[in-house]
């Protein structure tokens, strides 16, 4: 047993979220890995294919891990059913931080998949309710069908989250926003000392932090992608200017990353 | 106290005695090499090189000397970070799921004979990413700490070698369990202590007591090679800020005009550590495998995401490489990369030099700062 040999976990259920992405709720075989906080990962292993790394998207001691099938391993991961078996490393990397930035209005920003470590801060500052102000959650998708978790949104504005969508292409009955996330930024009402994180392509997290330090807010935090082998800093893939990103990251401040991603391919 | 050893055939007998893999440089195919020594015969005496940008020729000396030449293509790394590691294997149960088995490798007992000051750092900065960090590498943590290392001090550096301007060389300041100073033209050995093993080493082999002279002698020749590398690097203390503020420099289109991503300079650094995780499984599918191997940033999928690599072009994969090596190491590991080995130097096909890239992106930045 190495810090390189995963854990097993066994699917307990498999949820469609659209049409190439799927919520895995794992539950370990035996022992279970450290309480993960939110914002962290884990690197999910398919048997004989592969390890990916996938967020964490619950708070509780069962793993909930949105994947998207966009390669060998993510495939494997999207088509696994309930008892089938998992290997889990981790948790990897810090995470956003909610846990300290208590008092404050919270603002998440989410472009597509990025919504999925998103989904833990949000969870958590609902289950510590009292301890956070004003919770606004914009989400960017590219059509209504491509929405994560879009059953659970009746229940996140009961219970005082002010959610808002927009998509970018629309289809007949959607009748909700068409447009960048920037333009719900724009409408964003929250104190300038919030805490706002940001998750999704790289483009709209620099469009959507330059909105949201334009609003006033400053703390913005982001959660970065790169590739990544190891998890552990031993690989050196996930470099990013001084950071290793599974070590230092995935969340990181905006205003550090901000001039290494205007770099092209740093 | 320093001794004197008459010729090296007792401490290598020592080593083996005690269980020891001794390994050092010898002569073989046209090159210095690092293998296992059979015998203190086993060095490449008599035995010098001849180093240039791109090009690498050993030639005979006039003397016998053991140490005469600097660093050869490889270097320490592959025996402490072997390039492969298969890390487990894993089998289908027949319940659908599957089991992992770690293999519980006794680690190899290395004696390094021979570890010039350079390496001797490169050994040091590696133990700080291998074993510094949270999640110590204990597969290297073992090979590491079994390890005995006789170091040598430099008295002949090369025409790549750089260690004085980096400040790790030519005379090694910590790290080993000996050192020795070859009195070059006596066969003999000036050693001296650096830990409890090597001292209790010492005790057990024939040795006189070297006289004030002589060491002082011995040492002279060190630190005179200072004056004699063949490259400086270029203000090494401001190398951190100036690859920081160097992104964007033009520099990086003139060298990837000349770099053909090979990623030799990442193979014979002492100290790139890169890797990259490999899942594989047989034909039936019931046995798997993950095994470590190297990988190198030069590599056009290191930096692969779904959308594509992060780094697609030559300049951005040299760029890294560097930026790292010489300044983001710095905010990593809390050092540089770079110990002025030179082999990146020797070993590049091109014959790209990067103490001359440092000098040109320092040019730029000050010509930019007018």
């Amino acid at each position: 047993m190495t810090a390189m040999t995963p854990t097993p976990y066994r699917v307990v259920t498999r949820h469609a979220e659209t049409h190439d992405t799927v919520t895995l709720t794992l539950e370990p075989c035996d022992a279970a890995i450290a309480p993960v906080r939110p914002g962290q990962f884990t690197l999910l292993y398919a048997f004989g294919v592969g390890e990916a790394p996938i967020s964490v998207s619950g708070t509780g001691p069962l793993l909930d891990q949105t994947v998207r099938d966009v390669g060998a391993v993510s495939h494997a991961l999207t088509v696994a059913g309930p008892g089938q078996m998992i290997g889990v490393r981790g948790p990897l990397g810090v995470g956003w931080g909610i846990e300290e930035t208590t008092g404050r209005d919270v603002v998440l920003a989410a472009g597509g998949i990025g919504l999925a470590p998103l989904r833990s801060a949000l969870l958590y500052a609902l289950e510590h309710r009292a301890s956070y102000g004003d919770i606004t959650l914009l989400v960017g998708a590219r059509t209504p069908g491509d929405l994560l978790y879009a059953a659970e949104m009746a229940d996140w504005r009961g219970r005082g989250v002010r959610v808002e969508v927009t998509v970018d292409r629309a289809h007949s009955g959607w009748d909700g926003q068409v447009g960048l996330i920037t333009t719900l930024v724009s409408h964003l009402d929250a104190a300038p000392d919030a805490v706002a994180f940001v998750c999704g392509p790289e483009i709209m997290m620099r469009l959507t932090a330059r909105e949201l330090l334009a609003r006033g807010i400053d703390d913005v935090r982001i959660s970065l992608e790169r590739n990544m082998r190891c998890g552990i800093g031993w690989c050196g893939h996930c470099q990013l200017g001084p950071w290793l990103l599974c070590r230092d990251g995935p969340v990181v401040p905006y205003r550090d990353a901000a001039p290494l991603l205007s770099v092209r391919e740093l | 106290m320093p001794w004197i050893l008459d010729g090296l055939a007792d401490l290598h007998g020592a080593l083996r005695a005690d269980g020891y893999t001794v390994i050092g440089p010898t002569y073989r195919d046209g090159a210095i090499v690092l293998a296992e020594l059979a015998s203190a015969d086993d060095l490449p005496y008599g035995w010098g090189v001849t180093l240039e940008p791109g090009g690498y020729r050993t030639r005979r000396r006039e003397d016998d000397a053991a140490f005469a030449h600097s660093a050869g293509p490889q270097s320490w790394k592959p025996f402490l970070h072997p390039p492969r590691v298969k890390l487990w294997e894993g089998r289908r149960t027949e319940d659908g799921g599957f089991s992992i088995e770690t293999e519980e490798e006794t680690p190899p007992r290395y004696a390094f004979l021979g570890v010039r000051p350079c390496d001797l750092r490169a050994i040091g900065v590696l133990d700080h990413v291998m074993i510094g960090g949270a999640h110590p590498d204990e597969a290297y943590g073992a090979r590491r700490t079994g390890a005995f290392i006789i170091a040598v001090n430099c008295t002949e550096p090369g025409e790549t070698c750089f260690c004085a301007s980096m400040g790790t060389g030519p005379r090694a300041d910590t790290g080993y369990d000996l050192v020795l100073t070859e009195l070059i033209g006596e066969g003999r050995f000036l050693a001296e202590v650096g830990t409890g093993a090597g001292a209790a080493l010492l005790d057990r082999i024939p040795r006189e007591e070297a006289d004030e002279a002589v060491t002082e002698g011995a040492l002279a020749e060190v630190a005179a090679a200072a004056d004699r590398m063949g490259r400086e690097m270029p203000e090494p203390e401001g190398l951190r800020d100036l690859l920081a503020g160097s992104l964007d420099a033009a520099r990086w289109d003139d060298v990837a005009s000349r770099c053909l991503t090979c990623g030799n300079c990442t193979m014979v650094c002492p100290t790139c550590f890169c890797t990259t995780v490999e899942d594989v499984t047989d034909l039936t599918g019931e046995h798997a495998e993950r095994r470590q191997r190297w990988d190198s940033c030069f590599d056009l999928d290191f930096s692969h995401l779904p959308g594509g690599s992060v780094r697609t072009s030559g300049k951005s994969r040299y760029r890294q490489w560097l930026t790292h090596k010489l300044g983001t190491w710095h905010d990593q590991f809390g050092s540089s990369g770079c110990v002025g080995c030179g082999r990146c130097i020797v070993w590049c096909p091109v014959g790209i030099d990067l103490t001359e890239e440092v000098a040109a992106l320092r040019e730029e930045q000050e010509e930019r700062r007018d």
